[in-house]
């Protein structure tokens, strides 16, 4: 059904069409839109149980227990909220407990600001969460649904990303799934194991040195395995909905032929597209390698649109002080391995942080010192 | 005379808790008296250490355990979870420490309290974070040793009373909170029956003597628990829907010396006769004597 609405009543609106039972929210911006419009459907009975929780590290909590009690569950937050969730994010991943969280991406303090970048979502990356970035609003609302499928089949939770304001406070029209089409893609969360006083079972264990590195053996494995799930339920949705975002993992937007490709993530890649539209119609071999699946990351989708490529340009919309930035490293691990990392430049751009505008000029801006052969290291 | 039956054991033997160990003391009995349809959530703590260590688990009902400071909230989330399911029957109960519950955890308990969710919490109480070696908490008594509040040339052991958490439970208005103590199992289980058939938080402080922090012969365990409550140190009361003026006392103090208490343990042994005087007049003045 075609809308015009807010992205974060959206969002909220396909919460309640996946039939998730026990929702925990606290309110953070840009997310706080996603939480209110969930209280009021809370409110109207179209949600079973919505817990206003003192806190996002309690959020994050009640979930696990509501999930690990066989429950679908969802939360929402940003920034703070999600430094606030840390410990607990890596224990749920551990558990296995398939929570599905909309993060609205916003920077980090200090300075404190309110506007997006990824910087919120880069302590996270090593966690075990499925890290699903979305360019646009119709994107998220239908990875939402995908979300909850790969979460519940796999037993490990996703995060389905949109960035602050750009997205969450966009009015825009969006086609909201609706139950009946979710229903015939997504089958009801019943897990193997749940707390239930008739099959008891003991959950969050503690463990000595002799297992422990078994444990994570096997999420590492299973979160390594669950790039093909994710291409899959991608392509099964996509039949239903008639709308299809590159393979899941990558979207490939004029590469095949290109020669500068900038790799980026989230809601500037809208931009970069359209850049890369006004440069090639003046000759201009240009494309975008936008990441969908930053985890897990898509180092073999990468490593095929790199070859034969002269210049790359990896734009990170987070730092890592100390170090090169999140996406430009595991874009480096990407062709590491193999001969083409001599034959091609690959370029570090940071920019947009904590909300500065980052615009087509600034997309062709990056195309334009990818003619250089030199390889950059710089803020836009 | 009860017959003692170890099938009423949820909570079994074979766990690895220290010799004389109040805290699994009280578990124990805290167990029998809720039964096996009940969902346990725990902190890590003591209790999940000797009760939950892979592969072995001491648990017959379902148990989890996420962190140190969420039990609070891992419950609501159960809790909600079963209603979601319609389910109205099994039990939401939480085993946590005091140094997750009064201290790191209080935020997410307090939260539980003010949303008065469906929720039996039980603080087994040994006064410090006996799990990590022996470090001070709010619930560790005055003058107390601990590794973390040491007997110096100028400060000598904890210098702040215990926080009061019965009283910050009934102050947030919710339907039970009261103190128990290892020392009296039949006053603990009256309590916990109790408590199971009450809606919204409930909660429970039961004082559970530790052996290696408290520094006292093993098997004086049920005795220095006893004792606690027979000098008026540990008040074992219930106050209902915040109501404190009507504090109920539960086992009436026949007021032994302080010092009868103190002395069987290490933690207290640099204590001088005027620190175990201020001690006793603190005591007078709370039961008004």
């Amino acid at each position: 059904m075609v809308k015009t609405l807010e992205g974060s009543h959206a969002i909220a609106e396909v919460v309640v069409n996946c039939e998730a039972e026990v929702l925990a929210c606290y309110p953070i911006t840009p997310s706080t839109h996603i939480a209110e419009k969930l209280q009021k459907f809370y409110a109207d009975g179209k949600i079973p149980e919505y817990i206003t929780v003192e806190q996002e590290f309690s959020a994050i909590s009640a979930l696990a227990g509501a999930s690990a009690a066989g429950a679908r569950t969802f939360t929402t937050t940003s920034s703070q909220g999600v430094a606030l969730m840390h410990e607990v994010l890596y224990a749920t991943a551990g558990m296995r407990l398939p929570i599905v969280m909309c993060v609205a991406n916003r920077s980090l303090n200090s300075p404190l600001g309110i506007w997006c970048d990824h910087q919120d979502i880069m302590p996270e990356r090593d966690s075990g969460w499925i890290i699903l970035m979305c360019e646009s609003n119709q994107e998220a609302v239908d990875t939402l649904p995908q979300a909850y499928k790969i979460a519940e089949s796999l037993l490990l939770p996703v995060m389905v990303c949109i960035d602050g304001f750009y997205l969450t406070h966009a009015v825009e029209q969006i086609d909201i799934p609706q139950k009946e089409i979710i229903q015939k893609f997504l089958p009801k969360f019943k897990p193997e194991f749940k707390l239930d006083s008739e099959n008891p079972v003991t959950l969050g264990i503690y463990s000595t040195p002799e297992f422990l590195q078994d444990f994570r053996e096997d999420i590492a494995k299973d979160v390594d395995n669950s790039r093909e799930p994710i291409k899959k339920t991608e392509e099964e949705f996509s039949k239903i909905i008639g709308r299809k975002y590159g393979n899941g993992l990558i979207e490939n937007y004029k590469c095949d032929d290109a020669e500068r490709v900038i790799i980026a993530m989230s809601s500037f890649c809208g931009n970069i597209k359209e850049a890369i539209d006004e440069l090639r119609e003046k000759g201009e071999k240009v494309g975008l390698l936008r990441i969908k699946s930053f985890r897990p990351f898509p180092y073999e989708d990468v490593r095929k649109i790199i070859e034969g490529k002269k210049h790359i340009g990896v734009f990170d919309r987070a730092t890592t002080l100390g170090g090169y930035p999140p996406l430009y490293t595991d874009v480096l691990a990407s062709v590491y391995d193999s001969k083409l990392a001599k034959k091609v430049s690959i370029s570090s751009f940071i920019g947009g942080i904590g909300g500065k505008d980052v615009t087509v000029e600034d997309a062709k801006n990056i195309f334009k010192s990818l003619k250089n052969k030199k390889i950059k290291r710089e803020f836009v | 005379m009860v017959e003692f039956k170890r099938e009423w054991d949820i909570f079994t033997s074979g766990h690895t808790a220290c010799a004389g160990c109040g805290a699994a003391l009280a578990i124990r009995t805290i167990m029998r008296a809720i039964g096996k349809d009940c969902i346990v959530v725990n902190t890590t703590s003591c209790s999940e250490i000797f009760s939950a260590c892979f592969p072995r688990s001491a648990w017959k009902v379902p148990y989890i355990h996420v962190t140190f400071e969420n039990g609070a909230s891992v419950a609501s989330g159960v809790s909600r979870a079963l209603k979601a399911q319609g389910n109205n029957h099994t039990k939401v109960v939480v085993i946590a420490g005091d140094g997750g519950t009064a201290d790191i955890g209080f935020g997410a308990l307090s939260g539980s309290w003010e949303r008065n969710e469906d929720i039996l919490y039980i603080m087994y109480n040994n006064g410090a974070y006996e799990n990590t070696g022996i470090q001070r908490s709010s619930q560790t008594p005055l003058y107390a040793w601990t590794t973390t509040s040491q007997i110096g040339k100028e400060i000598r052991g904890k210098q702040e009373p215990i926080k009061p958490m019965v009283k910050i439970a009934a102050a947030h208005g919710i339907p039970y909170a009261a103190s128990a103590s290892a020392g009296y199992l039949l006053d603990l289980e009256n309590k916990v029956k109790k408590a199971l058939n009450i809606q919204g938080s409930r909660f429970i402080d039961v004082l559970s003597p530790c052996v290696p922090g408290w520094k006292y012969d093993p098997q004086l365990t049920v005795e220095v628990a006893k004792l606690a409550v027979e000098t008026g140190l540990w008040k074992l009361n219930e106050i209902e829907n915040g109501d404190i003026q009507n504090e109920k006392i539960t086992v009436q103090p026949n007021f032994k010396p302080v010092e009868d208490y103190l002395k069987l343990q290490g933690r207290f042994k640099h204590l001088t006769p005027d620190e175990i005087k201020y001690i006793q007049a603190r005591v007078n003045k709370d039961w008004k004597r």
